[in-house]
């Protein structure tokens, strides 16, 4: 066996390691670069607010997109309030007892959940028992579960950071548990907040599974008129278009890959972004 | 008033904390119900061990033993590709990687976690699948071996995000003293680093893996969705996801199939259940 | 003098650990008692028991009792014991926003909202904490960006607009420079004309400066507690000598 001298055997070592990493980061870039390359021609104004036509062969997207928005906007706003007030409880209040330790348990496990799982959940309680039927509504709820311990973990590390030494000083002026976190604590976790926030929208922009029976309807070419209707959504769209759909134009099926990418992209781009610009900048 | 006000707000605050319960629990006793109703007429040992899949043939049929083999086939596989891979891009970018190169690759990595799953499956249709199906000759591409890659590649985002937060955890002291000894970085790292860092390693090849098996939008549009037994690699394969996936929409509620279907789902949230608890429990070595 | 502070037979712990014993004292109105004593003496935990702090802490247990004004402290609202002993600590701990905000951030979340009175209060409390003529053109300047002295005299005036009777220093020049630390001082002496000061510090000049009685800790234990001048010049105990004498600690 011929023994490498430890320098060489490092450099050949280091080399793998950064040819792996290329190995994963550069498809990310093809996927996104094919998009955009076979996309960007179907991208028009009349694909963007038309109806579709011709069983979706032809014509715009603009109820998907419509759809996907919906849901997204009532599923965050559900989600938001309750995970940052269950991250404050965690943060701030909960002890060090049985019961947080079944709380962290819970959120852990609810995070592991599969997505499909959480359509079926939603199915059952929200769509059949409480007779909301396939609605914008029970999927935005059904999403909004799933999303819940994202938005609690993300929301806690960044009533984490803020330092101890604030509560203390405000404390110490008398001011009440509550009034601390609402006028210290939580203004300066609002960034952290935020980011966690908005790629959780990234997120559940992208989701398929759990709105498939919950949600998305396969053809409706009007817009929602309350949250109680069923909405078409862009990925179960693109879903449709992709395996369901015989001679389907090409480019339709990428530029609405496309149009999702973007909207998912933007946001997570904004977050990292943000949260770079934040850490930087930190006061304390 | 204002103290009124807290006391109302505490009490919310103590409520929705409690809610990560209480939905952990709504999950698993409607699944628990609406699954339950299956066994009433079927037996849960032919559920798990039957062969044959043909809910809507008569008499039905419902064994997922096969459905059980396709995840576990495309599971393991993606597991085998994504565990040495995200691990080692994990050490690049916690040790290796310097500073400014260190912020982009995990924005890379962070953006690869963005895509959505059905944008993957969608990718993989056009590419992976007429790739594997010309190299390898075969009468489609549609099959476990193209389902593993492409779940390998959503799987890392996870694998190496908790592996690198792993590797940094490991104390500077460490590194230090055997850096001092005269041994190199990358001998540090096997020997000290590694080691040292297992336990959250572990937790983030287990979290990967949970999320393979839940992962259902681009196995249902890559694997092939044959309900059999697969009998190598390059088998159209059809996943408990999947299946739920495919034929929820079709079913006639209340029926045998809905309920075999949710019945699924209740074998698909023990087995995520364990592999979370059991991922948890490794991440909180980490932390003492 | 009064006394406005009375401490019968006080034990705290944090888990297992005894960190005061059996601790009697009294502090009289108006005056700066000093305290004094080596890192892990208790000094510190004393004090944040006296406005209830520790309460936050799981850990924390304490017997006995602390009377202000002869009302148990337990029988208060930590809220209304916390406005009525402020708390000055270690490290100046400027709220991250403007000055004006620093100060008015006590009165204002005591429900006081209008901006006139606010402003009075402001300038009283910055005047008192000696701060006002250094900071008066940059109110609405972030707090952060004054120096670490004028920031510890921030968190003085922020302590003040909630009008305390009692003000708890802990360590309150640990991180200034002598010029600053002098500064901090004189606004002291000037304070307690008219409040109570309790003021815990590593630095036994600054208690032979300050303080008016001066008690030793050790180990959770009060070993001495005497007029400033008896402890400095003649202390009853050897071990009390040993330390401001700067044999130990």
């Amino acid at each position: 066996m011929i023994r490498l001298d430890p320098k060489r055997s490092q450099n050949i070592a280091f080399a793998i390691l950064l040819i792996v990493t290329i190995l994963i980061i550069v498809p990310v870039l093809l996927i996104i670069g094919v998009i955009v390359k076979e996309g960007y021609s179907a991208i028009t104004w009349e694909f963007l607010t038309g109806m579709p036509k011709d069983g979706m062969r032809g014509g715009g997207i603009l109820p998907a997109i419509v759809g996907t928005l919906s849901i997204v906007t009532c599923a965050i706003c559900i989600t938001l309030p309750i995970g940052v007030l269950a991250a404050i409880y965690l943060n701030e209040y909960a002890k060090d007892n049985l019961l947080t330790r079944i709380i962290k348990l819970s959120i852990v496990n609810l995070a592991g959940v599969p997505s499909v799982v959480y359509g079926l959940f939603g199915l059952g309680l929200f769509v059949m028992l409480l007779k909301f039927g396939v609605s914008i509504i029970a999927g935005a709820l059904t999403l909004s579960i799933m999303e819940l311990p994202v938005i609690i973990t993300t929301s806690r590390q960044a009533l984490n950071s803020v330092p101890y030494s604030f509560r203390e000083a405000s404390l110490s002026l008398g001011v009440s548990r509550w009034q601390t976190i609402a006028h210290v604590v939580l203004p300066n976790a609002l960034p952290g907040i935020m980011t966690g926030a908005i790629l959780s929208i990234a997120r559940i922009s992208g989701e398929t599974a759990p709105i498939l029976f919950t949600a998305a309807a396969f053809y409706v070419p009007r817009l929602p008129h309350s949250v109680f209707d069923q909405v078409m959504a862009l990925p179960y769209h693109l879903y449709i278009i992709s395996t369901q759909i015989p001679n389907m134009p090409k480019n339709i099926t990428y530029g609405t890959a496309l149009v999702l990418l973007v909207m998912v992209l933007t946001m997570s781009l904004t977050a990292i972004v943000t949260r770079y610009y934040f850490r930087k900048r930190k006061k304390w | 008033m204002r103290k009124g006000f807290d006391k109302f707000i505490e009490k919310a605050i103590f409520a929705c904390g409690l809610l990560a319960i209480v939905f952990v629990a709504l999950i698993f006793i409607f699944l628990l119900i609406e699954g339950g109703s299956f066994f009433k007429e079927f037996s849960f040992l032919s559920f798990l061990s039957g062969k044959y899949w043909y809910p809507t043939s008569t008499p039905a049929q419902f064994g997922i033993l096969a459905l059980i083999a396709g995840s576990f086939v495309v599971t393991l596989g993606a597991t085998v590709v994504a565990v040495p891979l995200g691990v080692m891009a994990a050490l690049y970018i916690a040790e290796v990687a310097p500073a400014g190169i260190k912020d982009i690759l995990k924005s890379g990595v962070e953006l690869l976690a963005a895509i959505p799953s059905v944008v993957i499956g969608f990718i993989g249709m056009v590419t992976i699948v007429p790739l594997i199906r010309t190299t390898f000759n075969l009468s489609t591409g549609l099959s476990a071996f193209s389902g593993a890659l492409m779940l390998a590649f959503m799987a890392m985002p996870t694998i190496v995000s908790i592996s690198e937060d792993a590797i940094r955890a490991v104390p500077w002291a460490y590194k230090e003293g055997a850096l001092a000894l005269g041994a190199t970085k990358w001998q540090t790292m096997y020997r000290i680093v590694i080691p040292a860092a297992l336990p959250g390693i572990i937790a983030a090849v287990m979290l990967g893996i949970g999320r393979v098996i839940g992962e259902t939008m681009a196995v249902m549009m890559i694997t092939g969705n044959a309900a059999a037994i697969p009998q190598s690699l390059f088998d159209p394969v059809r996943t408990m996801t999947a299946t739920i996936a495919a034929e929820m929409g079709e079913t006639v509620k209340e029926s045998s199939h809905y309920h075999a279907l949710f019945a699924i789902g209740l074998v698909l949230f023990i087995i995520t259940f364990t592999i979370n608890f059991i991922a948890d429990t490794y991440l909180r070595k980490v932390k003492k | 003098m009064v006394e406005k502070i009375l401490v019968q037979g006080l034990n705290c712990w944090f888990g297992e650990s005894h960190s005061v014993k059996s601790l009697t004292l009294e502090v009289k109105e108006n005056e700066i008692l000093g305290i004094i004593g080596p890192a892990n003496s208790g000094k510190t935990t004393f004090l944040r028991t006296i406005n209830r702090l520790n309460d936050l802490n799981e850990r924390f247990r304490m017997k006995g009792s602390i009377k202000i004004d002869s009302e148990d402290i337990s029988t208060l609202d930590p809220e209304v014991l916390r406005k009525r002993c402020g708390m000055v600590f270690a490290l100046p701990l400027s709220l991250p926003m403007s000055v004006y905000d620093n100060v008015a951030y006590g009165p204002k979340r005591h429900g006081n909202n209008d901006k006139k009175g606010l402003d009075e209060i402001v300038e009283k409390a910055l005047k008192a904490a000696s701060l006002w003529h250094e900071v008066k053109d940059r109110l609405n300047a972030s707090a952060l960006k004054l120096s670490g002295g004028q920031q510890q005299r921030l968190c003085m005036a922020r302590t003040l607009a909630v009008e305390p009777e009692i003000i708890l220093f802990d360590e309150p020049c640990s991180g200034l420079d002598p010029i600053s630390t002098a500064k901090v001082e004189e606004t002291m002496l000037e304070l307690k004309k008219k409040y109570t000061i309790v003021l815990v510090t590593n630095n036994v000049k600054q208690a032979s400066r300050v303080s008016d009685r001066t008690a030793f800790f050790l180990m959770g234990e009060l070993i001495e507690i005497d007029v400033t001048q008896n402890i400095f010049v003649s202390p009853k105990d050897k071990r009390t000598e040993d330390y401001v004498t700067g044999r130990f600690g």
